[in-house]
């Protein structure tokens, strides 16, 4: 195990995502803060309670988890796709480093961030609305298991792109739909049964509302099953990050 | 002595179908310095990248030091340092940040004073806190070296690392190539300047068309391959060469009929200065002067390289 490589590769992405904190870092935050205000105070006044939770409350975990997701593919998507850029992943790929070790870097970097954000967005929610979280360990559980899963994705997503566009297309086209309609501002009972049947599909659902889970005690599906699909998401990533490595897919000529 | 390097059999066929490499062998003497070289598209880069694992071979094997480059490539790739031909540098990045990294990815612990003499000995050390942006292109190259030695290679490879370099920076890292090699480092270099190679290396390969075409001491190939010249400057100027002279000898005439040029393959048997001399003694041709000249390693190349039928 080259442990040095890990740690220098992992120090590298930390001292970038530090340079550029304005980006990295409060923008996310400002997001939130509007989120908050145009769904918590704004539209929250108007809307009852969900499932006994106050509506700014409910949307705390979900917030949460959009970010949360949203930043953990941005930041291994582009630390990865970078490199691969500007042509720097030479020396990446000619180091005495395995695929797993690799991985380990660049997606601990990237669930890191992520987990940082999702921290300082946490805190943020405590000025707009009060909640309180029952299951702490369950939280922190859910938190990592999404943000590695995620960042798996991310890098992916980055291997996968040959341009800007590509890196871009799969969080708009395909992650943003999923969160907004995984239940993150709502419970899917609010949804007509159709609908509710397609959200199983979604697998979202089962991050935030195992989430809103460890916050609340209530959730949409049971949280075993929550458990174990984020795990199978998380398998799944795995799966394919490993085969790349293997193959040499889009890195290796 | 085990070379340090020994490529067998290796063969390169791109996705495209482009065979870029077709069954080179070759191995690297340890400590040596040897250059290859190759036109435009010769398969030199690679070569070099299959060695560093960058491109996965179609066929044959690598070892270094006795490792297999892919089984043991924790072995073999700790030991090699890299200067691809390509400028590619984290640009937003310092370069003490940068070689940080490298260091690191090689596996080796953190050591401020190595990478303190690698920047000094590249006059980088003013510059380590420098993003590498604002740097000139030379400067980069110079970062490219002391990333590929930040981590205390055995083997360097320098993939042209004297493209767009000016005549006092080629000049500083040539030395600095000479201290490594001093310091038991082996190198293996491409270029397109040939003096360098002439300058430089112990040994020299010539690639074309993913074929290796030769491989040689320089010293030896010069000596073997090498033409000699020998040009004489007349007396009174000749409008022609005498038939008998030319019947026998491979002779040119200057334009202005003052110097004739004879050239003769210094590994031949006899080479022919003696009768040629009694030849001219004969037609009634005197000569003030004489020089000779020895081909350099660029006319060997370019002979080498170029392919039967191109004319000329
Ligand atoms: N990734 C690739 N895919 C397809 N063909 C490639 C690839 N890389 C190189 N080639 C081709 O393989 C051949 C050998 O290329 P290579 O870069 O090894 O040459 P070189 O000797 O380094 O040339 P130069 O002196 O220009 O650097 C060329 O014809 C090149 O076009
Ligand atoms: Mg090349």
């Amino acid at each position: 195990m080259n442990l040095e490589a890990i740690r220098a590769i992992y120090k590298f992405e930390m001292a970038r995502a530090w340079r550029t904190k304005m980006q990295t870092i409060l923008a996310p935050v400002l997001t939130t803060s509007l989120y908050f205000i145009v769904f918590g105070a704004a539209i929250g006044r108007r809307v009852e309670e969900i499932d006994g939770v106050d509506y700014g409350a409910f949307i705390v975990p979900g917030l949460i988890m959009l970010s949360l997701l949203t930043q953990s593919i941005s930041n291994a998507s582009v630390g990865i796709y970078f490199p691969r850029f500007t042509g720097t992943i030479y020396e990446v790929l000619s180091a005495p480093v395995s695929a797993f070790e690799i991985v380990i870097a660049y997606v601990g970097a990237a669930a890191t961030k992520a987990l940082i954000v999702a921290g300082i967005i946490l805190a943020t929610a405590n000025l707009f609305v009060s909640y309180s979280i029952d299951h702490p360990g369950w939280m922190l559980l859910f938190l990592l298991l999404t943000t590695i899963t995620f960042s798996l994705f991310g890098f992916l997503i980055g291997l996968w792109a040959d341009n800007f566009e590509r890196l871009n297309i799969v969080p708009m086209l395909v992650v943003t739909p999923l969160v907004f309609l995984g239940g993150t501002f709502y419970s899917i009972d609010m949804l007509p049964g159709f609908w509710r049947a397609v959200s199983m599909f979604n697998p979202v659902l089962y991050l935030v509302s195992g989430f809103r889970w460890s916050f609340y005690g209530v959730a949409d599906v049971s949280v075993a099953v929550s458990l174990g699909m984020t795990s199978l998401f998380l398998v799944l990533c795995l799966t394919a990050v490993w085969w790349i490595f293997k193959t040499g897919w889009r890195l290796k000529s | 002595m085990a070379p340090t390097i020994s490529v067998s059999s290796l063969s390169k066929t791109y996705e495209s179908g482009l065979v870029a490499l077709a069954d080179v062998s070759l191995e690297i003497q340890r400590g040596e310095i040897f250059a290859l070289l190759g036109p435009n598209g010769a398969g030199k880069t690679t070569l070099i990248s299959i060695i560093c694992g960058l491109v996965v071979p179609t066929d044959g094997a690598v070892t270094v030091d006795g490792y297999d480059i892919v089984k043991d490539y924790r072995e073999t790739r700790s030991r090699i340092g890299l200067v691809p031909q390509e400028l590619t540098t984290d640009a937003f990045e310092t370069v003490w940040a940068t070689v940080s990294l490298s260091r690191g990815l090689f596996g080796k612990k953190s050591d401020p004073a190595h990478l303190e003499k690698v920047l000094r000995d590249l006059s980088l050390w003013d510059k380590r806190d420098t993003r590498i942006r604002e740097l000139s292109g030379g400067m980069k190259r110079r970062v490219m070296i002391a990333k590929a030695l930040s981590h205390e290679p055995q083997i360097l490879f320098l993939d042209e690392p004297t493209a767009g370099v000016d005549v006092e920076l080629r000049r500083e890292m040539w030395a600095l190539v000479r201290q490594l090699r001093a310091g038991g480092v082996t190198i293996i270099l491409t270029t397109h300047y040939i003096e360098e190679a002439e300058e430089m290396a112990d040994r020299v390969g010539v690639i074309n068309g993913g074929r290796l075409v030769l491989v040689d001491d320089k010293v030896e190939l010069m000596r073997r391959m090498g033409r000699k010249e020998l040009t004489l400057q007349l007396h009174k100027p000749i409008t022609e060469i005498p038939r008998e002279l030319t019947e026998t000898f491979d002779l040119s005439l200057s334009e202005d009929g003052t110097e004739l040029t004879y050239s003769y393959d210094t590994q031949a048997e006899r080479t022919g200065i003696t009768q040629l001399l009694s030849g001219l003694r004969e037609a009634g041709l005197r000569f003030r002067d004489l020089r000779t000249r020895q081909s350099s390693l660029e006319e060997i190349f370019v002979s080498l390289v170029r392919r039967p039928g191109d004319g000329s």
